[in-house]
């Protein structure tokens, strides 16, 4: 029995994975430069606070860079607008008001490194250099918000679009008989990986707009077909092929083959080494599992070549 | 029932982000074999699992399960929790045995996902045939 070692993610991966959730995948696709303001509204140092605070009005903003010939030297806010007004100071110059040497970011930056800027800073916005440190733009913790919510509204349509093309496919194509193939190939020892095969069937066969119930019972078989690829052989792929009334699923690999099929179809008989049953399978229900989703099923295994599972499930 | 409702049976606190706590559970299933889920759960089950590893995601995944209720206070790893987020599967926590969560919730009113024809086939072999 092969008994090869799951290959364990490192403490750093494990470290990442815990950040990266589905949300901030998000922030790290996107770059500053998708979410930023290009046309921005600058002052120069020399404006008076009072021409500076009517800038602000008539533009419906909070705050500018300051900018002395090309160079920014500067950023003002309605923040030391305030300050300025307490202080009866409302004659006094930009210059003299401003954050000097503001922080900033670069355009192609990931998104996640504003984020992070504007948490650790508590600014209200920073501008954006391009590498010769000239200004292209602003950013505010509401750009952020926009551009993401832009994002997941394409990524959402672009679903919606996956799943409308696909399920008119078998109206689309004339013929006496169609049938669609989709193969995927299966890693040995990858318990990880183990079941991406299968989660792939499982959305494609959904944009296919194949019925749920259906769904289930493929992916169902073919996950177990999957692990079992995983956990006894060398290798192997996993081929589907949809017909408008039909689904087959063939499970090919290379690998010890089983000796006795007749007994591993059996109910709780099982060669599965312990670390496959710490991930909780191994129990010697996979095949039985298989049978029970299946409409027709066959299994075909030489010892020391391989096996050959082959299931139909029909769709009514 | 409501998987808010869930949550408050079992004193239970949210792992994974953004759940829909108003969405409907129809059934529920207790188990640590992952080949016990797939075998013996529906469409729309909530899961109570011991184990924590991706696997019980992608077996999720796979049965259509809604949710995951890890019991005995165990908290997943963090690429099952990424996993989880990625399939929009919502991963609930609760400290009481498996026993115990799954007797909380059945008490409350949810059923769990009836006989199957594989252990009926063998409950009649083992039983019933002379």
């Amino acid at each position: 029995m092969p008994s090869r070692k799951a290959d364990r993610p490192s403490d750093v991966d494990q470290e990442l994975a815990r950040e990266i959730t589905i949300r901030q995948a998000l922030a790290y696709e996107l770059k500053i430069a998708q979410a930023m303001s290009s046309d921005v509204i600058s002052v120069p140092p020399s404006l008076t606070m009072a021409e500076f605070g009517e800038i602000l009005r008539t533009n419906g903003i909070s705050g500018t860079p300051v900018v002395e010939g090309d160079r920014m030297v500067g950023i003002i806010s309605t923040e030391d607008l305030i300050k300025a007004l307490k202080a009866g100071e409302m004659d006094a110059t930009v210059g003299e008001k401003m954050t000097p040497d503001p922080e900033t970011l670069y355009a192609d930056e990931p998104l996640v490194r504003a984020i992070g800027k504007f948490s650790k800073l508590k600014y209200g916005r920073f501008p954006i250099i391009g590498h010769k440190g000239d200004m292209v733009g602003i950013i505010t913790p509401g750009d952020i918000a926009q551009a993401m919510l832009r994002q997941l509204e394409t990524d959402y349509h672009e679903e919606e679009m996956h799943r409308y093309r696909a399920s008119h496919i078998f109206e689309d194509i004339v013929a006496d008989d169609i049938a669609l193939v989709f193969g995927y190939r299966v890693a040995a020892g990858d318990i990880i990986r183990a079941g991406e095969a299968s989660s792939e069937l499982r959305k494609t066969l959904s944009r296919l707009g194949i019925p749920p119930p259906i769904i289930r019972r493929v992916s169902v078989a073919t996950y177990e077909a999957e692990m079992n690829i995983v956990i006894f052989s060398d290798g192997g792929e996993i081929v589907a092929e949809v017909r408008p009334d039909r689904i087959r699923v063939e499970a090919l690999d290379k690998g010890e083959g089983i000796p006795d099929v007749e007994q591993a179809m059996q109910p709780g008989y099982s060669t599965a080494p312990p670390w496959v049953q710490e991930m909780g399978f191994g129990a010697g229900m996979g095949l039985p599992n298989i049978h029970a989703c299946a409409d027709v099923m066959s299994l075909e295994s030489k010892v020391g070549i391989g096996t050959h599972l082959e299931i139909v499930i029909y769709i009514q | 029932m409501k998987l808010g409702k869930v949550l408050e049976i079992i004193e239970g606190k949210l792992i994974t982000e953004n759940i829909d706590l108003d969405q409907d559970i129809e059934m529920g299933c207790g188990a640590d074999l992952m080949s016990d889920v797939l075998a013996f759960t529906h469409e729309g089950t909530l899961l109570m699992s011991g184990l924590t590893n991706p696997q019980v995601v992608r077996t999720a995944e796979m049965a259509g399960i809604k949710a995951i209720v890890f019991v005995r206070g165990k908290i997943p790893p963090p690429e099952t929790i990424a996993l989880a987020e990625g399939k929009g599967i919502p991963l609930l926590a609760s400290k009481f045995t498996m026993f115990e969560t799954c007797g909380r919730i059945y008490q409350a009113g949810l059923p769990g996902c009836g006989l199957f024809e594989l252990t009926l086939r063998r409950w009649r072999d083992a039983f019933e045939e002379s």
